[in-house]
């Protein structure tokens, strides 16, 4: 009887045993190290809004950019609040790898175009960098010809029409809806209208979503000039510093930016140095940027 | 004394004869045709372990794994659709009905019922599928159609590339006895 009851007992037990261990061990012997993974999507885009993210393109992959700025809110209902108006700026990038961009770039304010590679130094990881760091180097050259008028400047050799941007791009994802940036900048100008020739500035920006889909985004780039430096723009009018607000829709494929922002250029040398716009004052420029990925990536073929 | 031992035995026979099969590099890969472009990843690091006496299985799959051709749409893809840092991982626990003896070479029509969980989203499916046995080596094979809607995955209205509602998913997972 004692012998029988203790069989049971027994049996019972270790049979719930070897079945709750199976249960177990079945996801158990999955289990393996988590290996290191890096944050993406800091940013939606390459771009913030007028200035660079940490973000490249993937490697083998080709970007298409088109950027629009349209004219002055305040230009009136004549000029159908700056709507008749719009400078442009088309460029491709390039990954090169998932850490080197090479870019090219055309914009019709001065001919200017422009070249850049980025590379990211740092990548914000689950365990290992805080941070992600992307240094980014570009010059911008400017080749509209040269008049004898007033508004323009007078290039006597190619070298004058070279201006040279640098920067470290430092950002974190703090979550997924929220991002910072901070752009120590420096900007070289081979033949400023009127002021110094090196333009230090610190940029900060960043991304706040809203949605799934969309962000508010805004960008402030203050430049260090001394009270003595008058930096004028083309045409000898006062710029400011950079100030633009926006928001990002994600269309799947797209990425849509659209934008209000104080300067009217598009790339590094014209929002730090020819920012003309009194944002405070309704000096501002409705735009909007537009990227289209295409991949290049034959390694990834399609064995469905 | 001696019915203690026999205990003893009878309990370690039972534990014996659980073999587990297992891999950490099935395949899983998805295609959704769309009018713009063909979407299509696939995910070389799937997790399959079976238990041959009980029938068990168990699938799980980091999200963050599936490999995309276009790396931007891979970006959409975990951010937007799955969300794959609050769910990173897609689970199917079930238990093979009609397990055939996986000792004997062959080819088998098999089906798992059990539960599916994508997005955090556990819903009971029934897994239909072949299994083939040469040796220590068994592979499974299955294909499944999984509606967006049954685990919550939203389509954006503004979408240009319309995404199929039901997606056409292809298992191939080659397990090794352990």
């Amino acid at each position: 009887m004692k012998n029988s009851v203790l069989f049971f007992l027994l049996a019972f037990v270790c049979l719930s045993q070897t079945a709750r261990a199976q249960d177990d061990d079945l996801l158990k012997s999955l289990d393996q190290p988590t290996s290191k993974t890096f944050t993406s999507a800091t940013f939606k885009g390459t771009r913030l809004i007028n200035g660079h993210t940490v973000e490249t393109v993937k490697g083998k992959h080709l970007d298409f950019l088109i950027s629009h700025r349209f004219g002055r809110l305040n230009s009136g209902v004549d000029n159908f609040y700056g709507l008749d108006e719009a400078s442009i700026r088309l460029g491709l990038e390039y990954g090169i790898t998932d850490r080197l961009t090479a870019g090219v770039g055309r914009s019709n304010i001065q001919k200017t175009v422009d070249l850049y590679l980025k590379y990211r130094l740092l990548r914000q990881s689950t365990q290992g960098s805080l941070l992600s760091v992307t240094l980014f180097a570009s010059d911008a050259i400017v080749t509209e010809p040269t008049r004898s008028n007033a508004s323009s400047t007078l290039y006597y050799n190619n070298g004058e029409r070279q201006n040279w941007t640098f920067q470290a791009l430092i950002a974190r994802k703090f979550s997924d809806r929220f991002s910072l940036q901070l752009m120590p900048t420096l900007l070289t100008l081979a033949k400023p209208e009127q002021g110094p020739k090196a333009i230090p500035a610190v940029g900060i920006g960043g991304r706040f979503k809203i949605s799934k889909r969309v962000s508010i985004n805004a960008e402030y780039y203050a430049r260090f000039l001394s009270e003595s430096d008058q930096l004028t723009a083309p045409g000898g009018v006062k710029s400011y510093n950079a100030v633009a607000v926006g928001v990002d829709i994600e269309t799947g494929g797209h990425v849509f930016q659209l934008h209000f922002t104080n300067s009217q250029g598009m790339i590094e040398k014209q929002f730090l140095s020819q920012a003309t716009g009194n944002f405070f004052k309704g000096d501002i420029h409705y735009g909007f940027n537009i990227s289209r990925t295409f991949s290049f990536d034959r390694k990834t073929k399609k064995d469905w | 004394m001696k019915i203690l031992s026999f205990l003893l035995a009878f309990a370690l026979s039972f534990s014996a004869h659980a073999q587990l099969f297992l891999t950490q590099t099935g395949e899983t890969r998805f295609f959704s045709k769309t009018p713009v472009e063909d979407i299509s990843a696939v995910n070389k690091k799937v997790g399959v372990v079976l238990n041959s006496q009980t029938g068990e299985i168990v699938v799980r799959m980091a999200i963050t794994d599936f490999n995309f051709p276009n790396k931007l749409m891979q970006e959409h893809f975990n951010e937007n659709y799955l969300e794959s840092e609050k769910y990173p991982y897609g689970l199917f626990r079930g238990k093979i009905q009609n397990l055939p003896d996986l000792t004997k070479p062959g080819t088998y029509d098999v089906s798992a019922p059990g539960s599916l969980d994508i997005h955090g989203v556990k819903q009971d499916r029934t897994m239909k599928g072949k299994i083939t046995v040469q040796g220590d080596k068994i592979t499974l094979q299955s294909d499944l159609q999984v509606a967006l809607v049954d685990h919550k995955i939203e389509v954006p209205k503004l979408v240009f590339a319309k995404i199929a509602e039901v997606i056409d998913v292809k298992n191939q997972f080659v397990l090794q006895k352990k």
